[in-house]
């Protein structure tokens, strides 16, 4: 049954009619969720006890940071399937995820250097948790280019994949840099051993607007996934049919 | 599993080995060199020459701080050991006594001498009123 399902779903074109399906309730849910979160968490929760204001930057910055890393994993996660079971949605889907990949990091990036201008000074510092982000967002960008620069898309497919799973042992780096290192950033808030370093009344908001942002770049997934396949795919008969 | 398959997973494993095991050489190597700054105790103890940029890192003494327009002296410490540093021009809004900051600036005679002065703030985050109630 399980295995049925899956053989289906990986299908490009059972993959592409499912989530054209789904996607715009996806998207209005999240959007919702993610306005909803930001209100709540700009107008109607208190300020911070030492940084005031300006800590309200964290309901950008932390749903960005976390999706950027995220969708890497997911990168590396369908590199795998790809060079293993030679799927070949797996591939469209690494390649339609690293632009957005790209675009998060930067968010992040900026988001970041916004809030260190009130906080800590500076909007940029040499610290073990900025430059691994850097090494993400230019890692993305390396990922396009080097798929962009094969003719052949197999060897393309096969060479992107190959180097997400190279990429992939700068996560855990981003994810314990805080740690190793005395890093200007500080530690994280929400860790899953301990409780919680952030009060409930920024938590809850916090939360939904990771889930609310994360399910709308999951929304723009599935359009920069749909755009691969028909580009991929534009010689089958059902392409046609659809365009 | 199919041979085929099994070979492939072998492989993607075993880059994904190599991979990890050639950066945590390299970090390895890098060692305390990725650190943003030196705490007082390392300066101390390394012995750091004067008149090289450092960054020094560390809490602001309570009580140590002193201002004469916009010169400004205190004093940074991890709690084993402290050092005193002047620097004239602006802080940071989060700066101030028993927070932590980061110093740019370089040793003359065991004090430091600042060019740019940053502040850390740590991960916690909750409402002024609840910070007044502890």
């Amino acid at each position: 049954m399980i295995k049925k399902f899956i053989h289906q779903f990986a299908s490009p074109k059972t993959y592409l009619f499912q989530v054209d399906r789904a996607y715009p309730y996806i998207f209005y849910a999240s959007l919702f969720v993610y306005i909803g979160s930001l209100f709540w968490g700009l107008f109607l929760t208190s300020e911070d006890f030492v940084q005031g204001n300006s800590y309200r930057i964290i309901y950008l910055h932390v749903p960005a940071s976390f999706i950027s890393q995220s969708l890497y994993l997911a990168m590396a996660f369908a590199s795998a399937i790809f060079l293993i079971w030679k799927v070949k949605l797996s591939a469209y889907l690494v390649k339609s995820i690293a632009p957005i990949g790209a675009v998060t990091t930067f968010i992040a990036l900026v988001s970041g250097s916004i809030w260190g201008i009130p906080t800590w000074g500076t909007w940029w510092a040499w610290d073990a948790r900025i430059i691994s982000t850097l090494i993400l967002f230019i890692m993305y960008l390396g990922l396009i280019s080097l798929h962009d620069s094969f003719t052949d898309y197999e060897k393309a497919d096969k060479f992107l994949a190959i180097l997400v799973i190279v990429g992939s042992v700068n996560i855990p780096i981003i994810k314990m840099s805080v740690e190793w290192w005395s890093t200007l950033h500080q530690t994280a808030s929400i860790t899953v051993t301990e409780k919680p370093a952030i009060d409930a009344s920024m938590l809850y908001p916090l939360f939904g607007s990771i889930i609310g942002f994360s399910g709308i770049v999951f929304c723009l997934v599935i359009l920069s996934s749909k755009l691969q396949i028909l580009l991929r795919e534009k010689n089958k008969s059902w392409v046609k049919d659809y365009v | 599993m199919k041979a085929v398959r099994k070979k492939r997973l072998v492989t993607v494993l075993v880059l994904l080995l190599t991979s990890g095991l050639g950066s945590m050489l390299i970090i390895k190597a890098l060692d305390s060199n990725l650190d943003f700054f030196f705490t007082p105790s390392e300066i101390f103890k390394d012995e750091l020459p004067d008149n090289k940029r450092i960054k020094v890192g560390g809490m602001v003494l309570e009580n140590s701080v002193t201002r004469d327009g916009t010169n400004i002296i205190f004093k940074i410490t991890d709690y084993k050991e402290s050092i005193q540093v002047e620097f004239d021009g602006i802080v940071p809004d989060l700066f101030k006594e028993g927070s932590g900051v980061v110093v740019l600036g370089y040793l003359d005679n065991e004090i430091l001498k600042a060019e740019k002065v940053l502040a850390k703030h740590d991960e916690n985050y909750m409402p002024p009123s609840l910070d007044i109630e502890k």
